[in-house]
């Protein structure tokens, strides 16, 4: 019997389309050379990786629409890149998704209460562009076990979260302070909260602004105290890839602009009369009355002018997500402007 | 010459053969290169020595010593072990489990019947990572913490951070106990072997299953003048200590994979049973064969030839099932290693690329003794 006719399939088409489409791939994949803001301009909007969920930094509000520190920044880039704060698309993404998503081209730009230390940035190929909220790891306790200090916590056991800093720098406080804190670790900042309401562990760890966001969402807010010690140093910062410098410096100084309005009194309520009266020569240059350093980032001149307005200067971003007027009412601390003894602190617009 | 070579099957049967087996090295190359290339532009490091790493962080629930001073490789090494120890007791638990529900599918008992299928029914058409973390959530919310743990005397404590029972400790007769249970299994096994020729009860043979390694065991206790002291769970500070302890983490995702696969398992032994022609059981019965008799002899040798192939495929899903670990904070493979591991390094591509090779050794693993196992009971014919 004639075997079935494979004449679709001869042997030197199948090797002809072998090599083509080898070739055709080898050569394919690696032009990739557009700028990280070509892309977003091309695109007409910009991707930003943010927190699935905490008050704070980032939530979605009754109406979908997402609030909080990390947003405002990401508004804000917007806002310098297109002159509208809202042509933003939010990526929510996990703690362990974060930075892949970022390397991989995902996303443009992360913002998503995430800590900058050293080997984020020498081995990931990431930069801490600029650092929105200084925090500190800090514990969180059901009143009714009377504990003061976390000194006291030997034996107890810990809800973390999967890949945070958490797992490392409670790991490090316990060895350092010679006790033992046992760990049981969740994917999502969620499931921990659950396990901890259920009496699964003693602790919630997280860094304070947080776990004051976590806290002020908890059923019984009153039942819970954050305890005093700030056991790690946690910059959360706005992350960019390496190799696109241009962007990076356009995310630095967009926070910079920030809060060099709040350290010139410039706010979205009067940036419009500053614009026009303002005598102060930083604040010309900032707002693009004078020079025209947009240009030098590849904005427009009114960049800074379109951050304030539409998103406002840094203290105003705070005192809405984190100050008195908010249900966290978390004092400024660390990110008091420098004069206050903060360290938020602009280098000049010159 | 050339067209005949061609036009001959087997020379283009290879020919065809040759070529796709070179595209796909070549798609591989290409993939590998390109990851390669991209993970250097981007900065990024490689490689895999940071394996030897310290990890730095801690986990709960370990079958090994673990100190947060220890390496990824540890950490590996506990995720494997804990992924093990969940795979095993699930597969046995749940086969176990599936042959009660099938038996009560095929037992033409109205009530038992319609139970066994509403089970199934609602078991195997709702997401099985669901089940897991609500059997997590139901564990947890009814047990009292610590201080206020449920007992029963001092031996055994039940609360909200698992189940603690004390445990007998050997002073430094150990090794003798051991020796003795080993002696006396293997009394036990050549019993077993020689069985044919010595005419035992089924019951005997069952005491003696005990009987043996037990008793043999006390015995090498006693001798080597072995005194039996009890470690107890006591409550410390916040937890308890000492004793064996059951993790509920443990507890809810064993009882989450086994509930789940049971629901398949019992319709693929289901399947089994009813592919045997009835024919088979009316003649057995017709001889005078009694019920349970027609089963064992009849029914199951023909059931497992049915059984046995779909059966390793539902193992093979159990076990990659015990990666929804990761959801209740169990430290399997995925969480530990593909998770914290994964964010603690960075090294994305090679956790990834360790973590699947070792879900593949796995399922080769299984799927080997499964063929073995099939493979002997079909040699018996009928």
């Amino acid at each position: 019997m004639r075997h079935a006719d494979f004449s679709i399939l001869s042997l030197p088409r199948i090797i002809a389309g072998v090599l083509v489409a080898s070739t055709i791939m080898l050569f394919a994949p690696h032009a990739n050379a557009q700028t990280t803001l070509a892309a977003i301009k091309q695109r007409g909007s910009l991707l930003c990786g943010v927190d699935p969920g905490v008050p704070g930094f980032s939530f979605q509000d009754a109406n979908g629409k997402y609030q909080g520190l990390d947003i405002d920044l990401c508004r804000a880039v917007a806002a310098a890149i297109f002159g509208d704060a809202n042509k933003v698309d939010y990526r929510p993404l996990t703690a362990k998704a974060r930075f892949a998503a970022l390397q991989s081209g995902e996303i443009d730009l992360l913002v998503r209460d995430s800590g900058f230390n050293f080997t984020r940035n020498t081995q990931l190929g990431l930069e801490g562009a600029a650092i929105n909220f200084y925090a500190g790891l800090a514990f969180l306790v059901k009143k009714s076990l009377g504990v003061k200090s976390a000194k006291e916590f030997n034996g107890a056991t810990l809800c973390s979260i999967q890949g945070s800093t958490i797992e490392t720098n409670t790991a490090d406080y316990a060895r350092a302070n010679k006790i033992k804190i046992n760990t049981v670790s969740f994917e999502t900042s969620d499931e921990a909260q659950k396990a901890y309401l259920a009496g699964r562990c003693d602790i919630m760890c997280d860094d304070n602004g947080s776990l004051a966001g976590i806290r002020s969402q908890l059923p019984n807010p009153d039942e819970h105290v954050i305890l005093p010690e700030r056991i790690s140093r946690e910059p959360n910062a706005a992350f960019t890839r390496q190799g696109d410098e241009k962007f990076t410096i356009l995310v630095k100084w967009t926070h910079y602009a920030m809060v060099a309005a709040e350290d010139l009194g410039v706010s979205s309520a009067n940036v419009d009369e500053m614009r026009a009266k303002g005598t102060d020569p930083e604040m010309k240059r900032l707002l693009g009355v004078e020079d025209d350093f947009g240009a030098m980032i590849g904005l427009d001149k009114s960049w800074a002018y379109n951050v304030i307005k539409q998103v406002g200067n840094y203290g105003e971003s705070y005192e809405r997500h984190f100050g008195m007027s908010s249900p966290l009412k978390l004092p400024r601390g660390l990110n008091a402007l420098w004069r206050e003894g903060g360290l938020q602190y602009a280098p000049p617009f010159r | 010459m050339g067209s005949r070579l061609l036009t001959d099957r087997r020379t283009r049967d290879f020919a065809i053969q040759a070529c796709l087996a070179i595209a796909i090295a070549v798609l591989i190359w290409f993939f590998v290169g390109n990851a390669v290339h991209n993970i250097s532009k981007r900065h990024v490091t490689s490689g895999i020595d940071f394996l030897w790493s310290t990890a730095g962080f801690d986990i709960d629930e370990t079958l090994i010593p673990w100190d947060p001073a220890d390496t990824y490789a540890r950490a590996l090494l506990v995720g494997i072990l804990n992924t093990m120890l969940v795979a095993c007791v699930a597969v046995v638990l749940s086969t176990a489990l599936g042959g009660l529900l099938a038996f009560m599918r095929v037992s033409g008992n109205p009530l038992a019947d319609g139970s066994a299928r509403a089970f199934v029914e609602f078991i195997r058409n709702t997401p099985e990572l669901l089940q897991i973390i609500f059997w997590y959530f139901a564990i947890l919310q009814p047990l009292p913490p610590p201080r206020q743990s449920l007992h029963l005397g001092q031996m055994l404590f039940l609360n909200v951070r698992g189940l603690y029972v004390a445990q007998p400790e050997f002073s430094d007769g150990g090794i003798a106990a051991l020796f003795g249970l080993g002696f006396g299994a293997l009394v036990l096994a050549t019993l077993v072997v020689v069985r044919k020729k010595i005419a035992f009860a089924g019951g005997t043979i069952a005491i003696m299953c005990v009987l043996l390694p037990v008793g043999g065991a006390i015995v090498g206790c006693f001798t080597a003048g072995a005194t039996l002291t009890w470690d107890m769970p006591r409550l410390q500070g916040f937890n308890f200590s000492g004793g064996f302890r059951l993790y509920p983490e443990f507890v809810a995702l064993v009882l989450g994979l086994t509930i789940y696969s049971s629901a398949f398992i019992s319709e693929i032994i289901r399947a089994g049973i009813t592919g045997v022609q009835r024919g088979q059981v009316e003649a057995a019965r017709s001889l005078g064969l009694p019920y349970p008799k027609v089963l064992r002899l009849i029914v199951i040798p023909q059931a497992l030839r049915i059984i046995i192939p779909p059966l390793s495929s539902q193992y093979l899903n159990l076990v990659k099932g015990t990666s929804l670990a990761v959801a209740i904070g169990y430290p399997d493979i995925v969480q530990v290693f593909a998770g914290t591991v994964l964010n603690q390094s960075g090294r994305a591509i090679e956790v990834m690329a360790i973590t699947m090779a070792l879900y593949l050794c796995f399922s080769i693993f299984i799927s080997m003794l499964m063929n073995l196992y099939n493979r002997r009971i079909n040699r018996v014919s009928l």
